[in-house]
């Protein structure tokens, strides 16, 4: 190349080919990221594998907590006590969401004062909302460490009442997630399907 | 005739040249070793780095072994483990090198990166090689964590249930987020699947190509001294640095000694304590993961407490999260925070020196903390300690700037 034909390059042009050379290709790295970025979403194997999952709770003892797995989630079923069901008002200044307003964290015909659909019957997940430990149950009144039973985060103290509310000045933000669920019958309770009954 | 056929047959200069005009090995070897001049004041902190390289090829050997026998399963992961400990020859010796290895990799990388601190390593014109160091660090860190899911004991599936749900604290697209990590609605055997290629695959190559560019930005400016001194202002008439000695074989003969002491005391453990009471195997992991129980008391293992004490120290989930992150990615900017004149410790002022010295009390008593439970004493002293971990960052262009330094030699010195 003499420098005549230096002269001669339009520079414009090749400015152009590059810019339209790297946009194709930048295009091209978009598309192909997808199918790559979709296979570590759920496979539709474990899409499947979430089903619902029934819960027989005939034999279930006023006070008894059960525990099933939904999806791989810890979910707990508790049968409130009448002396359980009366306190849960008694707390509701302590609490950071009294009237679960947060609406991801429950479906709507569990925004109620009881968070459930029958008031007896409590479905949450047993997973806290701050960093997904399995809370364990403590449902012992102590009026001395104004407890009025509940569940506890053993993982970094979060504090949850008898409808899984969770309490003020504590890491986990939100209430317990209630998972969709419904009563097939009076003695079944069908979890993650809520289609046909409220 | 003969003799023409001679010439053009016989390769001139023999082996190493026929290699050498295809390949730059002897000149590769002059640039990072016989011809590489570190400074000749060098302490026993400078071994580090070379430790940190005989960990990695430990880990490096000792995992491609260990794969030869594991079951990234959920149902198959643990009875692999126990497999390799009780009925392959010498699977235990492999396997508690292996997580004797990753707690040792911090050890080392911790010390390497304290002696940066104490030298100014960090500082113009090494800012780049610091920030490729704390990139290792991170991926270290990533590396360290995924490992710790494939035994599927308890503390491996509530650990990772933990960290991985700290991503869901990021507003928006956390949950989304989370679920693409794990793979499913939980964890479960898909995020035992993909940690398993993270572990052994991309964190891994990852980890070598970073090492690569760390050490050939490391050999392009030239080695930090404890002087702080740049060794290559005073050449002599052939160009060599005059406090510089070559790596090779002067600083090599001087690592091999490192390496026995370091071998010696690694092999220790490995034999003799391999679990370390706890802190390098935790007892909850013995147990196969339950879905349906979290330990009493889930703590990390020790190289994360610090990091972690710092997270539960904070009562709120993002502001937990922010923290967490700040914390570990604060260092990357000591180069810009440390305002101080001179590099190295042995000419700055008592306030440098002492705001070190918090830091490192800092350091260990909130990896102290963070394998306590969540009382409400220890989450008391968490606090304190977590504002004197930021403060030592956040106010060094302050105290950097006001500490009064000594005058740096011109030349490297000895101390004794």
């Amino acid at each position: 190349m003499n420098e005549d034909d230096v002269d001669r390059i339009d520079r414009n042009r090749r400015h152009f080919l590059t810019v339209a050379t790297a946009v194709t290709g930048a295009v091209g790295v978009g598309f192909v990221a997808v199918p790559f970025l979709s296979s570590l979403k759920p496979s539709a194997r474990a899409q499947a594998l979430g089903a619902p999952v029934e819960v027989p709770i005939g034999s279930m003892l006023p006070g008894e907590l059960v525990r099933v797995l939904w999806r791989g989630r810890l979910v707990f079923v508790l049968r409130r006590s009448d002396e359980m069901l009366a306190r849960l008002p008694e707390s509701l200044g302590e609490l950071r969401d009294p009237n679960s307003e947060v609406i991801e964290q429950q479906p709507d015909y569990t925004a109620n004062e009881t968070r459930s659909v029958k008031p007896e019957y409590l479905v949450v997940e047993g997973s806290c909302t701050h960093l997904g430990c399995a809370p364990l149950e403590d449902f012992e009144v102590r009026p001395a460490e104004n407890w009025g039973g509940g569940f506890f985060c053993p993982c970094h103290g979060s504090k949850f009442d008898l409808a899984g509310r969770v309490y003020k000045g504590v890491p986990a933000p939100t209430n317990l997630r209630v998972p969709p669920h419904r009563f097939v019958r009076d003695d079944l309770i069908l979890i993650g399907q809520d289609t046909g009954a409220a | 005739m003969a003799r023409i056929e001679a010439e053009v047959g016989k390769p001139q200069g023999g082996f190493m040249k026929w290699i050498d005009d295809r390949f730059p090995f002897t000149e590769t070897m002059k640039y990072h070793a016989t011809e590489y001049y570190a400074s000749k004041n060098f302490n026993w902190w400078y071994v580090f780095g070379v430790l940190a390289f005989v960990v990695l090829a430990i880990q490096l050997i000792t995992g491609i072994f260990l794969t030869m026998n594991y079951k990234p399963a959920a149902v198959d992961a643990f009875a692999s483990v126990e497999y390799i400990m009780r009925d392959v020859e010498w699977g235990w010796l492999i396997r508690y090198m292996h997580s004797t290895g990753a707690s040792f990799f911090f050890i080392v990388v911790y010390l390497h990166m304290f002696r940066a601190m104490l030298y100014g390593s960090y500082k113009k014109p090494r800012e780049l090689i610091w920030i490729i160091g704390m990139m290792i660090f991170f991926v270290l860190m990533a590396e360290g964590f995924a490992g710790y899911l494939l035994p599927w004991g308890q503390m491996s599936y509530w650990g990772a249930q933990v960290i991985i749900s700290l991503f869901g604290a990021i507003p928006g697209i956390g949950e989304s987020l989370v679920e693409i990590i794990r793979g499913d609605y939980s964890i479960s055997d898909v995020t035992l699947n993909r940690f398993f290629a993270l572990h052994v695959i991309v964190l891994p190559l990852s980890l070598i190509g970073l090492v690569f560019v760390h050490i050939v930005a490391l050999h392009e400016v030239g080695s930090n001294n404890p002087d702080g001194v740049e060794i290559k202002q005073n050449k002599g008439p052939d160009g060599v640095p005059l406090d510089g000695i070559a790596f090779h074989p002067y600083h090599t003969s001087k690592d091999l000694v490192a390496i026995i002491v370091f071998l010696m005391i690694f092999s220790a453990v490995v034999f003799f304590a391999p679990d370390m009471g706890g802190y390098f195997l935790e007892h909850a992991n013995f147990e196969p993961a339950n879905l349906t129980a979290t330990p009493e008391h889930i703590a990390p293992v020790w190289y994360f407490t610090p990091f972690y004490a710092i997270l539960r120290a904070v009562p709120d989930k993002l502001w937990g999260f922010i923290l967490f992150v700040l914390a570990v990615l604060l260092p990357v900017f000591l180069p810009w925070l440390d305002r101080a004149r001179v590099k190295s410790i042995r000419y700055r002022g008592w306030i440098y020196k002492s705001a070190l010295s918090i830091f490192v009390v800092t350091f260990f008593v909130l990896g102290w903390l963070g394998t306590m439970p969540a009382e409400p004493v220890y989450v008391l002293a968490a606090r304190i300690f977590s504002v004197l971990y930021f403060a030592f960052f956040l106010l060094m262009p302050y105290y950097t700037t006001i500490d009064k330094t000594k005058p740096v030699p011109e030349r490297v010195v000895y101390h004794g």
